[in-house]
């Protein structure tokens, strides 16, 4: 047998997994590699082995040993050896008893030899031989090989001496008796010797039977597997032809041997991965083939646990399988760990799939964004009429009155509106700054518009700002007038406490010391400041803003068509480049000039010069023609002038449009009246804004009003209390210092003054006659209030305080919708289906707030609201009238009408849009509507509208 | 709607002290229509045939206007009716005028997107894509669903406020 396992070596012998060994191993690798019993007695003396997790069931052993080929292989190797042996053992006995068996036969020759030599003495002759040293030479030859001790037996009677004398018949028989009685010694000798190697004999057969010499193998092997695998997480086992446990190895530890032994998996245990395994078995032993395979048991016994199996079917000598061994390995931390970083490998694999898909939704959603940016901003700057008029080179300047601090606080209001950013939007108008100026507000609107949103464009942080003062004439300083020059030498500092501006900063402040007369005398100033200067006022623009700043070298060509400052100035802020070309084309066409200075990274200021026409002209008309109103005038005036001269606008991030400073308090003043009128929704707010005092004033108003509003038309009586509580209260001055910036609410602050009221239900009486008939229960009333509008430039409360509104909208549901909506909020609209429609009823009505549409049949509300503006401004329906509406002009009997239309008031218009491209927002605002509403309308957009709206 | 189902609560608890036994079937049949009611509305949302547009109609309605849902519905459904008419007779004219479906399908989806019909509305939307693009096949496709979304979203809310009604 083999000796492949030295000895010292056998201490750091690898545990390997025979499964796991190479396939090409030879057939000696795969036995017990153990040492021939009895040369390392010792070697696993030292070893505590502990035999327990083994059980056997012998006979099976023995049925093994007998039938498979393995064990009998196995068991053939034995015998073999143990043959070998005894017949190492057989022929050196042979040997020996050849060895005797010739000395027998020499010493017989001898005997005859010496027969015959005594015969041939006896007959008279005798030799001279010494037969002694003949007879010690063979002796010696003959136990040449024997053991010594033997020699000294066998010596024994050599000693004998022969006492007789030579050749004398004495000596001769003597000499007989002699060699007989060494004969017989040798004899014996003989004799013992046989008894001896009979002995041996049965001595060697008793020591080594096969099945002792087997066994003690069997058991080192054991020991020694016992010694490999003391530790390891292994089952071994061994099962028959029904999967009946015939053997295990390192058993669950709870299980004795009649749990096992006999028994199938399914019957010892049960739970996950029993069946799997012993199903796995019987694939095994069905296919013939040895295979291995992963099992997770979940079992009552021992919980979860993952088992690496291998199993070989065993086979008969006869090639059948007669059963499987199999060896099991838990590998439980292994498959869970593999498991984990399998998990985690495909986490990462998905977050990365992820992250991908991210990049690209985000590459797409910027990809659309700028491309639909792209689009509306080029639809907007193509379409608006801007850059038509300028490209084509025909440019008609429209000179209006307008109020510049009311255009700055709209523009940056809807800046504020749209804001994405935290930025805070201020806008600061110098006192210096006139009240009215005339000139081409649209145009002026949309440069504003322009920079406004550029700068915010390329602003992240900090602020964007609109200055306004008025500067001197940019080539002849001498032109200008004493008044104008000491303004230019303040013109850096918008709010400088220079002298001019002394009255300017004192209106400001009316807020709560200035009483009327004060504000009355203010205005006499002022008005005859104007009336000194009916010329041309240079009002310098800048905006500025705290961004990124324009790089010097790209300072040429900003105002460039389709120039930007870079590529990556286009990829990342978008636009076309459009915009300044146009904005400096414009500026110059009226006159003035566009400039630019900037510092890169910290900001730019964009500064346009324009002379404006100042309306002094206008203002000091308007006096005589009302000669009976010059006391409401000063109330109104003093109302006017206060939030007109405050010109500084702020806009915080966060508030983005509520917190405004004039705005608020304008809309105190314009929810007061309102409140009575309908206290339902907002007197919550009414008794937040006024003061104690004030509210006891109002508490009268409102059951005053409500007695009138049931009275009906008791108009006279109606003004006079109203007006009684207004004028006699200094603390209405106090409370609400500022009247409405816009204009847009008169009618509610009028009545506090009787004379004009009364100047005014005159007027009614004597115009009410033009008025076009209206069906509507209301029809009186509005037609007077309309009536008195466009007869006097602030008009009497109507008994009816309700503010009107006009829903202009084709679509039947949308316009029931609204309706109710409206109802809810307490309105009562009037409805017209389409944009013409709309223009007769705003030029035949009062209404306080118009709901546009704005794709709609006939006309859209987009160039209704341009009709509608171009007669706030002009006065006239001429526009209206071209565009083909049936405007059915009012009687020419009251020369005033016309006269007076001129200072109508703006009314505000809501576009209700779809969101759609074709109805966008800047659309709306180009065509002079105020704000916007998303279609459907809710709840919440309707009231927040009327909110801002509506006093 | 809200409103109602309270008032209803009302009504039952005024009729207890008449006679409970009475009241028992009469508030489990209620009860139950209630629940159906509920059921039907909230799948109508669930299945996305609605939108929160059609809450603000819900809130619009109150004592005053007990039925002004179910009246918006069904004024569209008139309306509707015109519009499908004057569709079907633009896509049948030649040359196809786009321009003039765009403007249709327009006032149409505002309607719907008015009463939150949500599906019809997305039909619309798709509608008008293919419009811009002047797709022809992609119009009379969409056309067809925009009517079959139509059609299943006004099976679905007669039966709704039908059962609605008999739960008040």
């Amino acid at each position: 047998m083999g000796c492949e396992m030295e000895t010292d070596q056998t201490e750091d012998m690898d545990v390997v997994l025979s499964s796991m060994w190479p396939e090409d191993i030879n057939e000696a690798g795969r036995q017990f590699n153990v040492e021939r019993p009895g040369a390392d007695q010792d070697m696993l003396e030292e070893v505590t082995i502990n035999k327990e997790p083994n059980i056997v069931d012998f006979k099976r052993l023995m049925e093994l040993t007998n039938y498979s080929d393995k064990g009998n292989w196995q068991l053939a190797n034995l015998i073999k050896n143990w043959e070998y042996k005894q017949e190492n053992a057989v022929r050196l006995l042979r040997e020996e008893l050849d060895n005797l068996s010739k000395q027998q036969q020499e010493v017989e020759l001898k005997k005859l030899e010496i027969l015959e030599e005594h015969r041939f003495e006896q007959d008279g002759y005798g030799g001279d031989k010494r037969p002694i040293s003949i007879l010690d030479e063979n002796l010696k030859y003959l136990y040449q090989d024997a053991p010594r001790r033997r020699n000294d037996v066998v010596f024994e009677d050599e000693k004998v001496e022969i006492e007789a004398e030579f050749d004398s018949v004495v000596y001769w028989k003597q000499r007989a008796v002699h060699l007989e009685k060494l004969l017989e010694a040798s004899i014996k000798r003989e004799q013992v010797l046989i008894e001896k190697l009979q002995e041996s004999i049965e001595n060697l057969e008793r020591q080594s039977s096969p099945v002792e010499e087997l066994s003690q193998v069997l058991k080192r092997a054991d020991n020694f597997l016992h010694f490999v695998l003391q530790n390891a997480p292994v089952v071994i086992g061994h099962q028959d032809k029904e999967l009946r446990y015939r053997f295990i190895f390192n058993h669950f530890p709870s299980l004795g041997e009649q749990d096992i032994i006999g028994k199938t998996d399914v019957e010892i245990f049960s739970g996950a991965g029993v069946k799997e395994s012993q199903d796995f078995k019987r694939e095994v032993l069905e296919r013939g083939l040895p295979a291995k395979r992963e099992i997770t048991f979940e079992t009552e016994l021992f919980g979860s646990k993952t088992f690496l199996i291998y199993v070989e079917p065993v086979f008969s000598k006869a090639g059948e399988t007669i059963g499987v061994n199999y060896m099991g390995m838990e590998v439980t931390d292994q498959v869970r760990k593999r498991e984990k970083m399998a998990k985690l490998r495909e986490e990462m694999a998905v977050q990365k799939a992820k992250e991908t898909e991210l990049n690209k939704t985000i590459h797409i959603t910027e990809e659309s964004m700028r491309a639909k940016q792209m689009l509306a901003t080029m639809s907007h700057e193509i379409r608006s009429p801007l850059s038509g008029v300028v490209e084509s080179g025909v440019m008609k300047l429209e000179a209006t009155k307008f109020r510049p601090r009311e255009v700055v606080k709209h523009v940056l209001q809807t800046a504020a509106a749209s804001l994405q950013k935290l930025l805070t939007l201020e806008g600061n108008v110098a006192d210096d700054v006139p009240v009215e100026v005339i000139g081409d507000v649209l145009r002026i609107r949309q440069i504003l518009t322009n920079l406004v949103s550029n700068a915010i464009k390329f602003t992240h942080e900090g602020k964007v700002g609109i200055n306004l003062y008025v500067v001197q004439e940019p080539s002849t300083i001498a032109k200008q007038g004493s008044q104008k020059l000491d303004r230019d030498t303040t013109k850096e500092l918008p709010m400088s406490e220079s002298q001019d501006d002394q009255n300017g900063r004192d209106e400001n402040s009316t807020c709560e010391n200035h009483k009327l007369s004060n504000g009355a005398q203010v205005e006499e100033e002022k008005e005859t400041n104007r009336k000194t200067e009916e010329q041309v006022v240079w009002i310098r623009c800048d905006v500025y803003d705290t961004g990124i700043g324009i790089p010097e070298n790209a300072i040429p060509t900003l105002f460039k068509k389709y120039m930007q400052v870079g590529a990556d100035t286009a990829r990342k802020y978008g636009g076309t480049g459009l915009g300044l070309a146009i904005c400096k084309q414009l500026v110059e066409l009226m006159g003035g000039h566009l400039t630019v200075s900037s510092v890169e990274h910290h900001g730019s200021t964009f500064t346009f010069v324009l002379p404006y026409k100042v309306s002094s002209i206008s203002d000091s008309s308007d006096d005589p023609d009302e000669l009976s109103d010059s006391d409401h005038q000063d109330v109104l005036g003093d109302g006017n002038d206060d939030d007109l001269h405050s010109g500084v606008f702020v806009f915080q991030p966060r508030t983005l449009g509520t917190l405004f400073s004039s705005q608020s308090s304008t809309r105190i003043q314009k929810l007061t009246p309102n409140s009575y009128a309908f206290n339902k929704c907002n007197g919550l707010l009414l008794e937040d804004s006024l003061s104690p005092s004030s509210n006891i004033t109002y508490k009268e108003t409102r059951s005053d009003e409500d007695a009138n509003s049931a009275a009906g038309p008791m108009e006279t009586s109606y003004e006079l209390e109203i007006s009684d509580n207004l004028s006699s209260a200094e603390k209405h001055e106090k409370s609400v210092p500022n009247t409405d910036l816009v204009g847009r609410f008169h009618p509610y602050v009028h009545p506090s003054n009787s004379l004009r009221a009364k100047h005014n239900v005159d007027e009614n009486l004597e115009t009410c006659v033009t008025y076009q008939g209206q069906a509507q229960a209301q029809a009186r009333t509005d037609g007077i209030s309309s009536e008195c509008s466009s007869s006097n430039s602030p008009e009497i409360p109507k008994g009816d305080l309700k503010p009107k509104i006009l829903l202009v909208d084709d679509n039947k549901i949308n316009v029931m919708v609204t309706k109710s909506m409206m109802k809810q909020l307490g309105h009562n609209i009037d409805v017209v289906h389409n944009g013409a429609e709309a223009v007769r009823a705003v030029q035949s009505n009062n209404y306080h707030l118009v709901l546009m549409d704005v794709c709609m049949p006939v006309m859209d509300g987009l160039e209704a609201t341009r009709l509608i503006r171009s007669y706030e401004e002009t006065g006239s329906w001429d526009d209206a009238i071209k565009a083909g509406v049936d405007i059915q002009l009012p009687s020419p009997d009251s020369q005033s009408n016309s006269q007076l239309e001129k200072t109508r008031k703006r009314i505000p218009i809501i576009a209700m849009t779809a969101n759609a491209l074709s109805e966008s927002a800047d659309e709306c605002y180009a065509n002079g509507m105020d704000s916007f509403v998303s279609k459907p309308i809710t709840f919440q957009n309707m009231k927040q509208c009327l909110q801002q709206y509506l006093p | 709607m809200y409103a109602h189902a309270k008032d209803g609560g009302g009504v039952g608890g005024m009729r207890k002290k008449e006679g409970p036994v009475n009241l028992k079937i009469y508030t489990m049949t209620r009860n139950q229509l209630q629940c159906q009611a509920a059921y039907m509305r909230n799948s109508l949302f669930d299945q996305g045939y609605l939108d929160e547009q059609f809450v603000q109609l819900e809130e619009l309605q109150d004592e005053a206007n007990p039925d002004f849902v179910e009246d918006v519905v069904k004024l569209f459904y008139t309306d509707s009716a015109r519009f499908i008419r004057n569709m079907e007779l633009t896509l049948d004219s030649r040359p196809l005028d786009f321009e003039k479906l765009d403007d249709i399908m327009h006032q149409f989806k505002g309607s719907s997107s008015s009463i939150g019909a949500k599906k019809v509305k997305r039909e619309c939307t798709q509608f008008q894509e293919y419009c811009k693009v002047g797709n022809f096949d992609g119009c009379m496709r969409t056309f067809q669903e925009v009517k079959q979304e139509h059609a299943g979203l006004k099976k679905k809310l007669e039966s709704y406020f039908e059962v609605a009604r008999q739960a008040r």
